[in-house]
């Protein structure tokens, strides 16, 4: 399975943001890519892990309420020609 | 993109409705989402995002665009946030030097005794990709980014939510790129577990 110096799974699930960040060192990036190349139990978390980012991504809102849109608005005019 | 902002904030400078109106519609909804993870009323949290604007609208004479406008814009909401938070006696602790819970509980991996230890004993599987979809699903994201430390909830809210790259994040919040991907580590293992709890369960 895994060489002698290989990382253990336990060991590559707390890399993985390191990892998608892209700030893993080249040496550990290449132990990180190896072992998840060779491990379908990681393949599977990086993916969950991408699946997690993504859903957290469709929670964004394109719209303000508009009432504080209007809010704010007016206090831009108030700004721009106080009393 | 660039010229796009540069438009934007001359248009600012020069007290221009328009350009005011696009900065606030472009940015007051990932503001509004911010603002409620400091104040967590809902009604105190439009208040700082409107205390921001009018921050951003006094500021802008003496921005010197060393960050971007919006990096800048966050920084305002971000400060607001803090002093109305204090006033609640609410504070956010940033800081990252404890050791934190490990990403994925230790049961699932082999034993030292194993011949294979720290490999999983209970590997994980793909998550549905139709529940993924779910408002359920979605719900469930909401509610668990709710229950995570403050810190933890703005950076990912931030990161993952609202889409801005570390350095904008870093900048806004005044934390170190290390601290916030402790922060973001930390946040993304505990929602992507509850996830994976939830597909398990149903």
């Amino acid at each position: 399975m895994q060489p002698e110096a290989g990382l253990s799974c336990a060991e590559v699930v707390e890399l993985v943001t390191d990892y998608l960040e892209g700030r893993l060192p080249p040496e550990e990036r290449r132990r990180f890519d190896e072992h998840v190349s060779g491990c379908d139990g990681c393949v599977a978390y990086l993916e969950q892990m991408r699946a997690t980012i993504a859903t957290a991504g469709r929670l964004r809102e394109t719209e303000l309420p508009p009432e504080l849109e209007e809010r704010v608005l007016l206090s831009f005019r108030d700004w721009r020609s106080p009393g | 993109m660039i010229q796009d902002q540069l438009l934007l904030l001359d248009g600012l400078r020069a007290g221009d409705e328009a350009a005011f109106a696009t900065l606030v519609r472009l940015h007051g909804p990932a503001m509004l989402r911010v603002a409620q993870l400091y104040v967590r009323s809902r009604a105190v949290a439009e208040e700082v995002v409107q205390d921001a604007w009018i921050g951003v609208l006094d500021g802008v004479g003496r921005f010197e665009g060393r960050s971007s406008l919006k990096t800048w814009i966050f920084r305002i909401l971000a400060n607001k946030a803090k002093t109305r938070a204090a006033r609640e006696a609410r504070t956010i602790p940033f800081s990252t030097l404890d050791p934190g819970e490990p990403a994925v509980d230790p049961d699932r991996f082999r034993g030292p005794e194993d011949r294979y230890p720290g490999h999983w004993a209970s590997p994980p599987s793909s998550l549905p990709e139709e529940r993924l979809l779910e408002s359920e699903t979605l719900s469930l994201v909401e509610r668990e980014i709710d229950k995570l430390p403050p810190a933890q909830a703005l950076v990912v809210t931030m990161r993952d939510v609202e889409g801005f790259d570390s350095e904008e994040v870093c900048n806004a919040l005044d934390i170190s790129e290390t601290n916030q991907r402790v922060l973001l580590h930390r946040a993304r293992s505990k929602l992507r577990n509850a996830l994976e709890d939830y597909m398990n369960a149903a």
